[in-house]
């Protein structure tokens, strides 16, 4: 099997008219890596990647796959095979004939195709299938359809636009592991598009996150769950509980931060701005539901504050507290289910707690609408 | 399908007022307007041409007389077969069919630019600017037709004037003008079936081809196309019907030399008198039409459900 070549996008930004899609982007990726790109609805990601697949130049900056400029390249020319939000099979060829597609485009017999498909078919699982039409297989079949006809032009790069959006919870889970095994066992380079942070989260080796087009942060999973970079990251990947104020005192990578109601709270600052953040700027506070606790008192602490139980969720594995504190926005703590008798009720004052460097401190930004 | 059930699903779909209203309409289009001229033609074209008294008589019998005269020719005649009526018979269905693959060529590329481009403004002058034509009537298009190929016209003028040729071209003769008056007439019924089908094909479709590879020619060839089937045979039928049943236009523009089928039957039902070899001809030509539709969809895998699509 071809080995993933590295992609890099160099300060490229994506123009319509006036509007701008995708404002100086750099991203480097390596090759056979798992790479997504994350955001909302709009923010720009199709428009990235159709400009690495080739449907779209750049207004500005390059893109370089394997080393080479791709300027001036077509879509059929690039080595990379892009996966369709919609999958774009092609509805009145049969299956054998849609994975080989890109064999029947360099003139490869009919035998060939045949046996390649049949090879493609067994690595999907759905030996025996290729004599069906598209409309006679399921959602998921279609979707294992979409990757083995992409898998057979043996693109250096897999291109994937949320190719799961479609597909039920349970099925979209089940792809996801299987995504992340064939792009292991073929080891190609996948540049993944979701809007769904548990997606990326889960299958990526590196994720950027993304924002009205600007890349805010590009980092492992880990990275950007556990260090973000901007009040959008932090909203955006995983829940997170804020707190708006100003930093009052800096102690090394700590702070505290005096915040508008709640008093003053100690947390870590994130890495991107240590530094950079100055007494007396304004700041926000990021807490996570699952860092959150009850604290075995009510005495007060800079990693404490009181807050009322306004309603439960129970979800089996953990359930979820919805707390009114005193920011006015609703506080969400989620505990484990370890199987004892819970400790609070609706309309119970709770004094919560957490580990201040588990709590993140970034210059007041933009956040992640809901 | 029980037919029973059918009806019963019909009525709870529209309403007992609606759905008689709907079943009486369709009834009488079918009935009065289509089913009954034509078996009356079909009863006619078996008849012996009569004059108005005999008709009703003893000599009013069934016969095969004007189907014969179609093949053979008038009896005694010099050749065994008709070769004048076949001949011309045969040339209307070619010309019917050279015109029909003209428009095709010719709407196949515009169906495509309308249906893919999701364009606003300007696409829809251009679709406001082929139906225009469809404001004059036929003769005043035939005319105009003659006006702009005749030997004074406006394309020999304009070739004159370039020094592209040194004497004027007769297009009336080499039936230039027929071709053209007839193709025009019909490009609108080409363009929009194909126009419809090719616009509601994903624009993912082509896109994903092209990433694999494909050369534009093999994204028509394997995607475009056969999703446009459907829209391409309807448009290939309406257009070969009307031109093999066209009259007004190979009368004005026809060349001297160049009967169309039409003509002749008009001139039995006509100036000839003789209706019933007039119908015995037109049928012909309508079921030799049906069967050639008939087989070429069956060559080309499109289905008669699928047209109407
Ligand atoms: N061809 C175009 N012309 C003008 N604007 C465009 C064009 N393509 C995209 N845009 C705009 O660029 C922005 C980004 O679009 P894009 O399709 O990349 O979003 P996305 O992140 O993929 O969103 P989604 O998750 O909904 O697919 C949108 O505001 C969109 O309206
Ligand atoms: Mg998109």
């Amino acid at each position: 099997m071809t080995k993933g070549v590295d992609v890099d996008l160099e300060n490229v930004w994506i123009r319509f008219g006036d509007f701008v899609a995708v404002r100086e982007a750099n991203v480097n990726i390596k090759g056979g890596e798992f790479f997504s790109f994350l955001g909302p609805s709009g923010c720009g990601k199709t428009t990235i990647l159709r400009s690495v697949s080739g449907f779209l130049e750049p207004s500005e900056g390059n893109v370089r796959i394997g080393g080479r400029d791709m300027a001036g390249i077509g879509p059929n020319k690039r080595p990379t095979a892009l996966i369709f939000q919609n999958l774009a099979l092609f509805p009145l060829m049969k299956i054998w004939e849609n994975i080989t597609f890109s064999m029947e485009v360099k003139g490869a017999s009919k035998a060939e195709r045949r046996k390649r498909a049949d090879e493609l078919l067994d690595m999907i699982a759905l030996p025996d299938q290729g004599e069906k039409l598209p409309s006679e297989l399921s959602g998921g079949q279609k979707q294992r359809v979409a990757i083995a006809r992409a898998l057979c032009a043996e693109p250096d790069v897999l291109l994937l636009d949320e190719p799961l959006s479609a597909l039920d919870l349970k099925l979209r889970q089940h792809m996801r592991t299987e995504l992340r095994e064939i792009q292991q066992r073929v080891g190609i380079t996948f540049i993944y598009i979701t809007h769904d942070q548990g997606e990326a989260l889960t299958m990526s080796d590196n994720v950027a996150v993304m924002r009205a087009g600007i890349i805010d942060q590009i980092g492992s999973g880990h990275t950007v769950y556990n260090d973000p970079a901007t009040p959008f990251v932090a909203s955006f990947v995983g829940e997170n509980n804020v707190f708006r104020g100003k930093v009052k005192s800096i102690d090394g990578d700590m702070a505290l931060v005096s915040t508008n109601r709640t008093g003053e709270l100690l947390a870590r600052i994130a890495t991107t701005v240590q530094g950079s953040l100055k007494v007396g700027d304004p700041a926000m506070m990021f807490v996570r539901p699952e860092a959150l606790n009850i604290a075995p008192d009510i005495s007060s602490a800079p990693n404490r504050f009181a807050a009322m139980v306004k309603h439960e969720e129970f979800e089996g594995q953990i359930y979820n507290v919805f707390l009114e504190g005193s920011e006015g926005k609703e506080i969400k703590m989620s505990l484990v289910n370890i199987g004892k008798e819970r400790q609070s009720a609706e309309g119970m004052n709770l004094t919560l707690e957490y580990v201040p460097e588990q709590a993140i401190v970034l210059p007041a930004g933009e956040l992640a609408s809901e | 399908m029980n037919v029973g059930q059918l009806f019963k699903d019909f009525f709870a779909k529209n309403g007992i007022g609606l759905g008689t209203f709907l079943l009486v309409a369709v009834l009488f289009w079918v009935v009065i307007l289509i089913v009954l001229p034509q078996l009356s033609m079909l009863d006619f074209s078996f008849r012996h041409h009569l004059p108005p008294p005999e008709m009703g008589g003893p000599k009013d019998t069934y016969t095969i007389e004007h189907y014969k005269y179609l093949v053979l020719g008038a009896p005694g005649a010099d050749t065994s077969y008709n070769v004048v009526d076949l001949g011309v018979f045969g040339r209307t269905l070619l010309a019917a069919l050279f015109v029909t693959i003209l428009d095709l060529l010719l709407c196949y590329p515009l169906a495509y630019y309308l249906g893919q481009s999701r364009g606003g403004g300007a696409i829809r002058i251009l679709v406001l600017l082929l139906i225009i034509p469809y404001w004059i009537n036929e003769i005043l298009r035939a005319f105009a037709f003659r006006i702009i190929f005749g030997e004074s016209g406006l394309i020999n003028e304009m070739m004159l004037a370039m020094g592209l040729i040194s004497n004027p071209v007769d297009f009336i003769r080499a039936n230039v003008a027929l071709y053209a008056g007839l193709g025009y007439a019909y490009i609108l019924l080409m363009i929009f079936p194909i126009y419809n089908v090719i616009e509601s094909l994903d624009r993912n479709q082509i896109e994903a081809a092209r990433d694999m590879g494909a050369p534009w020619w093999r994204i028509h060839w394997r995607i475009v196309i056969p999703y446009a089937k459907p829209g391409i045979s309807s448009g290939c039928t309406m257009v070969f019907m009307l031109s093999a049943g066209a009259l007004a236009a190979p009368q004005i523009l026809g060349g001297p030399s160049s009967l169309w089928f039409t003509q002749i039957i008009y001139q039995w039902f006509n100036t000839g008198g003789n209706w019933p070899r007039g119908a015995a001809f037109a049928i012909v030509l309508l079921v030799t039409c049906i069967i050639i539709v008939l087989s070429m969809m069956r060559l080309f895998k499109v289905k008669i459900g699928d047209i109407g699509k």
